[in-house]
């Protein structure tokens, strides 16, 4: 006989953890899938309140709505508003929500709610084209104005940013002087600054915001200020100079695009409320990987029924794994393979208490009956089918007795396996009357031991958070049940069992 | 609780059962071989080419019907045993030593019918006692009668000697005794005294009953110090022929001495206890990596037998 080597052995080991680790922590990474259970991610609802007053004809309002709010993901939108058609419209990078009915007659509200995630990782696209700044023709005496305010801003600044910067500073009410004052009243402030930015040839638009606070209502937006440095837009807050997007806040119009258009109605306005939501971030995940290639990886997709199914299924190695570790290396001896298993994962569904009388209940139960098999002298194939007759009998009679006494759980029977409750019944009987009752405590006790410790463990919320969500690290359990089944060592019960021979020491 | 530590178990060269199971029996054994010593008729009619002597066959039971025969060969019969073809750890054996009127008596002295013995190769037809459950064969053997200088320890049944065969080379040997605990039975686990055989000389070492070491026959109550295994040579050169007859480098072979016919087979066992390191009170790991590490092998049975009474005595 030849020894083959162990090498590719564990090489191909090796290979089957590290692809299981790694692909699990590439998913946590890239999909956003956490390690843990329960972690939760802030989520903001947004939503849009559109009133307006019909008088009778068709009407169409049109909302622009963000596409791609810098540091904002947008998970979900929808549009409440009975009885309009609605539909989301997109041209040449801006997106408009559409509301449309034949006739309106007085006071109308219309909602649009919109799900953000925040995520830094989302930085504003640079325009496709880049916008050039549109030429302005001033009067006198603005004209004079303009151009002292802009030669001494320009003489401060040494770059479109900060002389957008000091811009703002000088036409603020504290520093206005007479030039400025001539120009600017409250109304126009915003229209002027494009204006003179413009004309200072920096390319620059209005830009409406919204301030993110837990449980606002009746928000407006609040309008900024956006210049084009060659490479994508800046925004500035027109009001302190301060530059960039702070946290909270969201842009929701960007561009020269009207905010809302209503035609066929009057008083038209648009409020927002909004709410500060924590979803979990498995959830968060499951929903992103919908609109994600990578969702191939996972079971997401699956219908509930079956996903449920997988979530049971994908316990199972969990199990096996604690087997072969109790048998292999602790040394326990169990009657059945597998058996524990099983047990154990009908326990995950009756939790283990009441799973654990109900077992008992039916083993015992079965066991008298097979006493009474035996004496008739059966062919084995036939006393256990009459045994598996038997077995869902008892199970019938322990869920119907149970119920009529008001213990539900007595129709928790019904979910340990059959044929698996009828051959432990049949082993253990016939270990009986070979072994005695000895080793039937011996070996039921170690299966029972191996089923409540396996159940234990796949009853703990993260194992069925991992082995369902990253599927991929039973290439890991794989592997080390494989490492097991090369492990030549002493069980811990034979340190025990061999304990005899220090004699001969 | 006592303990022993791993370190010191390595030292004296214990055998462990995962050791067993990788290195030796799946390394070894090859899986086509099993079914030749899983079924005791097939191991009978194995080692019969190669000149083992095996418990005379009185009769095969293979079909239902055929039980009925049964009765008309039982009718002239004193002794017998019945077995399972398939079966393992001595399930299954029912052991008849005499007749009391139109029932049987069992070694035990409880007595028996014709129709319990008829359920009985019923059961075992349905593969009560087999391996896997599968459907099984009976076979009906002549009684080994033991001979009277080693049955006077046992209590009841039959002792038998278990031989360690690896590689055709007899490594380790000990004498199994039955008790009232074993309900007649040599198996160790059950209660059955194992006593340790010097490989050279075939004398008593030690004795173990339940692991731990004894002097005395718990029922018998005779010292086990000085038991001799008579025509102790020949019996390894059996145990050791049984490697050609099976082609398993690691197995275990089971003897019973016969007080007409000296030495006969019982069975073979392809995955043997470690209770036997116990027994001998030393491991077994030296004596396999002295035959892994030969760089000849013996060739003929007689040769491979004197090495290891040569090698592995302790007198």
């Amino acid at each position: 006989m030849t020894v083959r080597s162990r090498i590719p052995f564990y090489v191909a080991v090796f290979l089957l953890i590290t692809a299981g680790l790694s692909v699990a922590t590439w998913r946590h990474f890239e999909m956003g899938i956490p390690w843990m259970t329960g972690e939760q991610q802030p989520v903001w609802m947004v939503e849009a309140r559109v009133d307006f007053e019909g008088y009778g004809e068709s009407a169409q309002v049109s909302l622009h709505v963000p596409q791609q709010p810098p540091g904002f993901r947008i998970l979900t939108e929808q549009a409440a508003s009975p009885g309009y058609g609605f539909s989301i419209l997109e041209n040449n990078g801006s997106r408009r929500a559409e509301w449309t009915k034949r006739e309106v007659n007085g006071p109308q509200t219309l909602y649009f709610k919109t799900q953000f995630v925040p995520d830094d990782s989302i930085v504003q696209q640079p325009p496709k084209r880049p916008p050039q700044a549109q030429a302005v023709f001033w009067e006198e005496p603005q004209a004079t104005a303009v151009r002292e305010l802009l030669n001494r801003a320009t003489e401060r600044s040494s770059s479109p940013e900060s002389l957008t910067r000091e811009l703002i500073t000088l036409m603020q009410p504290d520093n206005r002087t007479q030039n400025s004052t001539m120009l600017v009243s409250d109304e126009n402030y915003l229209q002027i600054l494009v204006r003179m930015l413009n004309h200072a040839g920096i390319a620059a638009r209005t830009a409406d915001a919204l301030k993110l606070e837990d449980a606002r209502r009746r928000q407006h937006l609040v309008p900024f200020i956006q210049i084009y440095d060659g490479e994508r837009w800046l925004t500035f807050d027109p009001r302190t100079a301060e530059q960039g997007v702070p946290e909270h806040l969201l842009l929701w119009r960007q561009g020269s695009e009207s905010l809302l258009d209503v035609v066929g109605g009057d008083n038209s306005q648009v409020s927002f409320s909004m709410l500060r939501q924590t979803i979990p971030a498995l959830q968060l995940a499951a929903r992103e990987a919908a609109s994600n290639g990578l969702s191939a990886l996972s079971f997401y997709q699956l219908p509930i029924e079956e996903q449920s199914m997988f979530r049971m299924l994908l316990l199972l190695p969990i199990g096996a794994l604690m087997v072969a570790f109790m048998r292999m290396v602790i040394g326990v001896r169990t009657s059945g393979t597998f058996m524990p298993v099983l047990i154990a994962v009908a326990f995950v569904q009756t939790t283990l208490v009441p799973g654990l009388i109900a077992f008992l209940s039916v083993v015992a139960i079965g066991l008298l009956l097979r006493g009474y098999l035996s004496s008739l002298n059966l062919l084995l194939v036939s006393r256990i089918s009459a045994l598996i007759i038997l077995v869902i009998f008892i199970t019938a009679g322990l869920s119907i007795v149970g119920y009529q006494m008001g213990f539900n759980t007595g129709m928790t029977v019904t979910f340990f396996p059959t044929v698996i409750i009828a051959w432990t019944i049949e082993r253990m009987s016939i270990l009986w009357e070979e072994e005695g009752p000895r080793e039937v405590a011996v070996q039921g006790a170690g299966s029972l031991f191996v089923a409540i410790c396996a159940y234990l463990v796949m009853s703990l919320p993260l194992a069925g958070h991992l082995t369902f969500n990253f599927p991929e690290l039973h290439l890991v359990i794989l592997g080390l049940i494989l490492l097991m089944g090369q492990y030549t060592g002493y069980k811990l019960s034979e340190l025990r069992r061999f304990n005899p021979m220090k004699a001969y020491d | 609780m006592d303990w022993i530590s791993p370190r010191r178990l390595n030292r004296i060269g214990m055998l462990n059962m995962n050791r067993r199971n990788v290195d030796y029996i799946a390394r070894y054994n090859d899986r086509s071989s099993y079914p030749l010593v899983d079924n005791k008729l097939k191991t009978k009619l194995a080692v019969g080419e190669y000149d083992v002597k095996t418990p005379k066959l009185l009769q095969v039971v293979r079909q239902q019907h055929e039980i009925s025969h049964f009765r008309e060969i039982a009718e002239d019969l004193s002794g017998f045993a019945i077995k399972p073809a398939k079966g393992s750890g001595g399930k299954g054996i029912t052991v008849i030593t005499g007749r009391d009127g139109d029932d049987f008596v069992k070694a035990s002295g409880a007595r028996i019918s014709v129709a319990m013995l008829e359920r009985h190769l019923t059961n075992i037809l349905a593969g009560l006692y087999s391996l896997a459950g599968t459907p099984d064969v009976a076979i009906v053997e002549d009684l080994v009668e033991s001979s009277p200088d080693l049955a006077k320890y046992s209590f009841q049944g039959v002792p038998d000697i278990r031989i360690i065969v690896f590689q055709g080379y007899p490594i380790m040997a000990m004498l199994r005794l039955a008790t009232k605990a074993s309900d007649g039975k040599a198996n160790l686990h059950q209660g059955a005294v194992g006593v340790g055989l010097d490989l050279g000389t075939g004398r008593s070492l030690n004795a173990v009953q339940f692991n731990r070491p004894i002097t005395l026959h718990p029922d018998t109550g005779l010292a086990l110090e000085n038991i001799q295994i008579e025509s102790w040579e020949n019996m390894l050169e059996m145990a050791s022929r049984c490697y050609e007859a099976t082609g398993l480098g690691y197995m275990g072979v089971d003897l019973v001495v016969d007080a007409h016919q000296g030495p006969l087979l019982l069975e073979l066992n392809a995955r043997p206890g470690l209770a036997i390191q116990m027994a001998n009170g030393c491991g077994l790991m030296p004596r396999l990596n002295a035959i892994e590490g030969l760089k000849r092998p013996h060739f003929s049975p007689r040769e491979r037998a004197q090495f290891a009474m040569n090698s592995f005595s302790r007198m």
